[in-house]
């Protein structure tokens, strides 16, 4: 009667085998983890002897899968940055204002002179002379648009062009709008992550969540502090044509203008053009180097287009100045000396050797798109991670040590088949964490703890209905054969509400409770396995081979 | 020889003071929801916002200094407690400083935070900082609307699913103990001021989770109880039923809570408030699915004709596994 095909007895210790398999390389975890940093600069750097010995410290053949540690255990810096998406708005319609202005130039004699005027900083407002003309203005700005490039805005362009009175107002329309807010947020992980990467701390997370937000996980850093510092400068480079130079800070710049302060010298002020000849975008390259005088300076080239517009502008002014701006303040405001058509230039100012490296990286890693707020952070060092590692391990231990014995006093030699099982279970959690590269975090620890204790249930439910059933005395292999049968029912309800929770758990929490929710949820999963495949197949061996007339549960 | 919790047969009647226990129980709710309303719970940062400091040191906390040290740089209100823990070394003292939101900052600015470590760093050189965390006024409203709406759906989630593999009244039984579990909660959560923070709502949903898992088994039995002896009343049914898994019951609660109270007592303290909400919960949903969700079935009466189609209540997933 208690009969299992071979095949399922193989298929069953099979997957057990392979799963607890992969779990292996976390008992070595210091090892493993230097194998896998090895074997991963090797890829990137080429072999040193050193490197080629901490690659050996583990087999290759072997998987090398560990479970992480999230940053409560590891210690790091953890972000949540909102991306100002509207301010590119504004660079956007900045961008637009030199072809709104030819295509209306060309149409003078219908509308009229045309200046541009003030307005919110998300529409672009143009005063024409000749209000008469305000259709052909329209007809003629509204040409210009173009169609939104994203899959949810086919169909619609990119600007939306009204008129009032003499004005006329150019504003993105609402699929522009989105669509550029998803690039500005997608180029804003980019270069957060290239960034992050240069710095080069292991596993760094940088995520994007809803619309707006980035979620960024550094294990190792030293404080969110140092974090922000690092990837909250916008670093946006601009050349800007100079009006004035002024020490008042009050000064009216006028219309169209800026008004900058100067990095180096304290109380000098710029008034610069608002528009920018050229932007840091347009770089390809940005080294540290040092100028004629031996002081610390950075390099830089731009691309064709850059370099062209660039080559131009000093051809035409030579002998007026021109201010290199980093985020609103003035670098430097060399005079143009010479055409310079290479696209090639250098950035002297105040710097020191750090500060023109620090520079440089900023650079070549691109400018922010838009400013980032941040709206959360944690930082956990290494020690209080290292001490909840600690105490999670004993805890875990403990308990694992106290329900194996009480389960043993229990049940009996039941007890400990149900114990195997339940060692197995923990085995099978931790190698289905590494297989999906799963997380582990302090409350996944207890996650782990809490399976421990409710592993048993399905078994202790089994077991209880045997019990029951061989008071029936309808023998033991028929007791053991329904005892299973009738106890599936409650163990399959009993755990899918269970695993209903984990799951909603998983979609709405995150960080260290999501890290619960997954090991809730496996643990789920890998008990009712053990229980009625692993424990079963156990007990079904035990009595093939003993044929105990009696049993005792 | 065999440890045995609870006989190997018993006859208990359950619902000999099913108005006391059942009284007492909507007792303690009301006065939960009392306590929510008057006491309050103490809610963390990730609810309310603001900044929460660790600090630690060789040398003793001194509260008082550091409040002094503090108050200059006008935080507002600012809260210093000491941490005790077992798993703490000899010369290991730790405290846990909050601050409020500061007006007019999504989060807390690095200045803030390097003022304060430099004050407290004049009170006592030797203190380290090991854990700082911020959250700022949109998140924690953000946080507070998705941890309500996680309970809400977990709920409503396991309605449906008894629900479905029940008969409806079933399902308000094991609804009404659930809610009974997530009041008493709430309730010792505000009688001894716990901080009150996303892990906990964690454990509560766990809680969800695992009362649910001890009332279905119970009701499981009902189910089958009921078709096999169709001439037994119901609330004969259901003492028989809670007797018949009272020994899996008590097993199940027990190798839980021992593997809880392990990980309460030696787990450290960044997780005792969540592990504390979870051994009360399994004590609360223990005793709910005996005396909560029973005697609400009891009340509720079950349909007892299965050889009908059925009407209204259960679905055609009712039979299963029968």
């Amino acid at each position: 009667m208690l009969h299992i095909p071979f095949w399922k007895r193989l298929l069953i210790w099979g997957v057990t085998a392979v799963i607890l398999f992969m779990a292996v390389p976390n008992l070595f975890y210091g090892r493993v983890e230097l194998h896998n940093d090895a074997v991963k600069t090797i890829e990137a750097a080429g072999e040193t002897p050193e490197l080629a010995a901490d690659a050996a410290g583990w087999p290759g053949w072997m998987p090398s899968g560990l479970v992480n540690l999230g940053l409560d255990l590891r210690g790091g810096a953890y972000l949540l940055a909102d991306v100002q998406v509207a301010d590119v708005y504004a660079d956007r319609l900045d961008g637009m204002w030199p072809d709104v202005r030819d295509a209306l130039r060309e149409e003078r004699d219908t509308v009229g002179a045309i200046r541009r005027i003030d307005g919110p900083a998300d529409e672009l407002h143009v005063r024409i002379a000749n209000p008469d003309g305000m259709a052909r203005a329209l007809e003629v700005v509204r040409g210009l648009a173009r169609p939104t490039l994203s899959l949810t805005g086919v169909g619609s362009n990119d600007i939306e062009v009204a008129g009032q009175g003499d004005v006329l107002i150019v504003t993105l329309s609402e699929a522009e709008k989105r669509a550029t807010d998803d690039r500005t947020v997608q180029q804003s992980v980019e270069i957060v992550r290239r960034r992050v990467d240069e710095v080069g701390t292991r596993e760094p997370s940088i995520q994007r969540q809803g619309e707006s937000r980035i979620v960024i996980q550094v294990p190792g850093i030293g404080s969110a502090d140092e974090l922000k510092s690092l990837i909250g400068t916008t670093a946006k480079l601009t050349f800007h044509p100079v009006v004035s130079r002024t020490t008042d800070p009050d000064a009216d710049p006028g219309a169209r203008n800026l008004l900058l302060p100067s990095m180096d010298e304290e109380g000098v002020f710029y008034v610069v053009e608002q528009s920018h000849v050229v932007s840091g975008e347009e770089l390809t390259d940005a080294q540290p180097s040092f100028d004629q005088n031996g002081r610390p300076a950075v390099n830089f080239r731009f691309n064709p287009t850059g370099a062209r517009k660039f080559g131009d502008y000093t051809r035409d002014n030579i002998g007026s100045p021109f201010a290199i701006v980093l985020d609103n303040e003035v670098i430097s405001a060399p005079v143009i000396q010479d055409h310079i058509p290479g696209g090639s230039g250098i950035i002297t100012g105040n710097f020191t050797v750090e500060g023109s490296n620090e520079l440089a990286v900023l650079l070549r890693a691109g400018a922010l798109p838009a400013e980032m707020i941040f709206l959360q952070e944690r930082t956990i060092g290494p020690e209080l991670g290292q001490d909840s590692i600690e105490a999670g391990r004993i805890a875990t231990i403990v308990a694992f040590a106290a329900v194996l014995v009480f389960m043993f006093l229990s049940y009996g030699l039941f007890g400990i088949f149900a114990n195997i099982a339940l060692i197995i279970n923990v085995g099978l959690i931790f190698g289905l964490l590494s297989i999906i590269g799963a997380t582990l975090t302090l409350p996944g620890i207890a996650g782990i703890v809490l399976t421990v204790g409710m592993a048993v249930d399905a078994n202790v439910l089994v077991f209880e209905r045997i019990r029951e059933e061989l008071k029936t005395a309808r023998g033991p292999s028929r007791a053991i054969e329904l005892g299973y049968e009738k106890a599936l029912s409650a163990i399959i309800d009993a755990n899918i509400t269970t695993f209903i929770t984990a799951v909603i758990l998983f979609a709405l929490g995150s960080g260290p409770v999501r890290g619960f929710s997954v090991t809730l949820a496996l643990g789920i999963i890998t008990s009712v396995f053990t229980a009625i495949y692993v424990t079963r197949l156990i007990i079904v061996t035990w009595y093939d081979r003993r044929r105990p007339k009696t049993i005792e549960v | 020889m065999r440890l045995k919790l609870v006989p190997s047969e018993t006859k208990w009647d359950f619902f000999k003071y099913v108005s006391a226990t059942f009284g007492a129980s909507m007792l303690a709710m009301v006065v939960s929801v009392v306590l929510f309303f008057t006491v309050g719970l103490n809610f963390g940062i990730d609810f309310l916002g603001g900044t929460t400091i660790r600090t630690e040191s060789t040398n003793a906390v001194d509260v008082g200094a550091y409040r002094q040290a503090l108050t200059p740089l006008d935080l507002g209100d600012v809260s210093i407690t000491e941490v005790f823990d077992a798993t703490f070394e000899e010369d290991q003292n730790v405290s846990q400083i909050r601050i409020q939101q500061q007006e007019g900052h999504e989060a807390v600015t690095p200045e803030t935070i390097q003022a304060m470590e430099a004050a407290l760093r004049s009170v006592d050189p030797d203190i380290t900082f090991p854990s700082v965390e911020s959250v700022g006024p949109k998140v924690s409203g953000e946080l507070v609307q998705t941890a309500i709406l996680a309970v809400v759906l977990a709920i409503a989630a396991v309605l449906f699913y008894i629900w479905l593999r029940f008969e409806w009244q079933f399902s308000v039984g094991a609804v009404v103990a659930l809610i009974h579990d997530i009041t008493l909660t709430i309730g010792i959560f505000c009688l001894l001021q716990i901080r009150f923070d996303l892990t906990i709502i964690a454990a509560l949903l766990t809680i969800v989770g695992y009362s649910l898992n001890d009332t279905v088994v119970v009701f499981d039995r009902v189910r089958e109880n009921l078709r096999r002896y169709k001439k037994l009343d119901l609330k004969q049914v259901l003492n028989l039923s809670i007797n018949e898994t009272l020994s899996r019951t008590v097993m199940t609660s027990v190798t839980t809570l021992i593997a809880l109270v392990s990980m309460y007592v030696l787990g450290g303290d960044v997780i005792r408030g969540f592990v504390f909400a979870m051994i009360w919960g399994i004590i609360v949903g223990t005793y709910s699915s005996v005396f909560v969700a029973a005697p609400v079935l009891l009340r509720l009466g079950v349909k007892r004709d299965w050889s009908k189609p059925s009407q209204g209540g259960g679905t055609q997933f009712a039979n299963v596994d029968a």
